[in-house]
């Protein structure tokens, strides 16, 4: 019998690092892209598809590695409040990462466009077209991204507050594998 | 988890650490604002050009934010074979793909009068079998006025209602091409042109170019353009009333199909493929890749077209965009009308009595 660990499993660890640099990259992506008018327009509209894409796949996986593999105990003495917000920020984090690339998905679906991974690579259209149905879903993709770059700044807020007031580690947990 | 309690911070490290934490937030809020154009209001935006476009044509709830007065149409494209040697794009391969057409006025309000501009356009979305699309807006322009979207918004600032008058400013606009030597052929050909009394006799030009892409990947810039192939006797002109163009259409409709002729034009080494307001001269090898046929005809506010945005970059495989760059500044543009007009669909006039029957 061992100890349950203090680290996260070293797949959980690499999923996490990946997708922070993959989805810190696809908010500057869209918040660049719908401020251009330039050639930057499609050169990063042509990143933002197949990437939100890779998203959507890696969180699906990420859940299955989430609850197939230990999680690394909160500190004892962690104020309630604070456990709590651990739990619903990191809810809130799989919820958006999960469904802002299906709204960027359903967004194209619903405005009758070819949704177009590639210049041949097609998906196949989640909802039929609707103008109000697209509408809709076009500013939910934007204020969702909104809300989830909030999120990861409370979450780095956190994480760095684990790291360098409290020193408990919790940073350390997704940092290193071993103490 | 470590097993020790660290040893507690001072007061001064804990607030340096504080700090460090908020300058590490700081800078990412702060790249975030500028990425997205937040520290620059005068960088050149969607949003900054859809505003101009409803600042010097008043706000029209549900309407396309410029070209806003039209018409649906509907019929095939039947592919000749020509172009299929030059672009692996389905729908020149033989045969017919069907498509969705708006003919339009260019301006940004829906109830100008048809002969208050001698330009028309028309937007067409091509659906191949395998689900790609080809759309393209066009124009019956032979050269675009600008090169660039810095100088198209120029020309639009240059149209905004003088505040003191509540009318363009006639001295603004000229200034603007006194200032732009490039919109002299745009000029010259606007001296002569006249309102057509029918879109079915005007031709169509893409004026941007693009790449068609063979097999082998080798890339073919080229224009195209649409040529009527039914001809009005020579002297017709626009009838009196402001709505002519979209019941000349109805009417010949009624009597049979329309048929445009789609001309690539293949460009010769040195044409100018990122800068739409100069022409192309000279010898031109041209491709006649098929007929366009419309066969029917629907008003806008609750016809098929209504809910297409004709986005010039959404393209099938085997057509690419060129790297003129008022090609991406239409799309983006688009974009942000796209979204403003689908956001106010129950505010146009036909909505109301329509929009449950609609898919």
């Amino acid at each position: 019998m061992s100890a349950p660990s203090n680290h996260f499993a070293p797949l959980a660890r690499l999923l996490h690092w990946l997708m922070a640099l993959m989805i810190l990259a696809m908010l500057f992506i869209g918040a660049g892209m719908a401020a251009s008018v330039s050639e930057r327009h499609e050169w990063l509209l042509h990143l933002h598809k197949p990437l939100g894409i890779a998203i959507l796949l890696l969180v699906v996986v990420r859940l299955v590695v989430r609850f197939s593999t230990d999680q690394p105990p909160l500190p004892k003495d962690l104020p309630g409040w604070q456990v709590l917000a651990a739990k619903l920020s990191h809810v809130l984090l799989y919820a958006l990462m999960l469904v802002l690339p299906l709204l960027g998905w359903a967004m194209i679906s619903a405005a009758g466009d070819p949704v177009m991974l590639s210049s041949s690579l097609q998906l196949p259209a989640i909802l039929p077209a609707n103008p109000t149905t697209f509408a809709f879903l076009r500013k939910a993709h934007g204020y969702l991204a909104y809300l989830l770059f909030l999120t990861v700044l409370v979450h780095l807020a956190a994480a760095l507050f684990h790291g360098w007031i409290r020193r408990d580690g919790v940073l350390e947990s997704m940092v290193r594998g071993k103490d | 988890m470590v097993d020790h309690t660290p040893p507690p911070l001072s007061g001064s490290s804990k607030v340096l650490r504080l700090a460090g934490i908020a300058a590490v937030l700081a800078a990412l809020v702060g790249a975030f604002a500028y990425v997205n154009g937040r520290l620059d209001p005068a960088r050149l935006t969607p949003g900054r050009i859809v505003n101009t476009f409803e600042k010097n044509n008043g706000l029209h709830p549900g309407f396309r934010r410029n070209h806003a007065k039209g018409v649906c149409v509907a019929g095939y494209f039947e592919s000749s074979d020509a172009a299929r040697a030059y672009s692996t794009a389905q729908v020149f391969r033989e045969g017919s793909v069907p498509v969705e057409g708006r003919f339009a006025l260019p301006s940004g309000n829906p109830y100008a009068p048809d002969s208050s501009v001698p330009i028309r356009s028309l937007g067409l979305r091509f659906t191949q079998a395998n689900g790609q699309q080809w759309r393209t807006g066009m124009n019956s322009m032979p050269v675009f006025p600008v090169g660039t979207p810095e100088a198209f918004f120029q020309q639009l600032k240059a149209a905004s209602p003088d505040p003191s008058t509540g009318k363009p400013n006639p001295a603004a606009m000229a200034a603007f091409f006194a200032s732009h030597p490039e919109t002299m052929p745009f000029l010259q050909w606007v001296k002569t042109a006249k309102p057509s009394a029918s879109y079915a006799t005007e031709s169509y030009n893409g004026l941007n170019a693009f790449y068609l892409v063979d097999a082998a990947g080798q890339r073919q810039a080229v224009r195209w353009g649409l040529v009527p192939l039914s001809q009005d006797a020579a002297g017709a002109t626009a009838p009196d009333g402001a709505d002519f163009l979209a019941k000349d259409l109805a009417q010949r409709l009624a009597a049979g199909p329309l048929k445009w002729q789609l001309r690539l034009t293949l460009a010769n080494p040195g044409d100018p493929t990122d800068d739409a307001s100069r022409q192309w001269t000279g010898e031109h090898k041209v491709l006649n890749a098929g007929t366009l046929v419309l066969e029917s005809t629907q008003p806008q506010d609750d016809g098929d077209c209504r809910d297409i945005n004709y986005d010039p970059l959404i393209l099938p495989s085997g057509i690419e965009a060129s790297a003129d760059p008022l090609l991406a500044a239409r799309s983006a543009a688009y974009a942000s009308s796209y979204l403003r007009r689908t956001s106010e669909v129950g505010s146009l006039p036909a909505a109301h009595s329509s929009q449950e029957s609609r898919p």
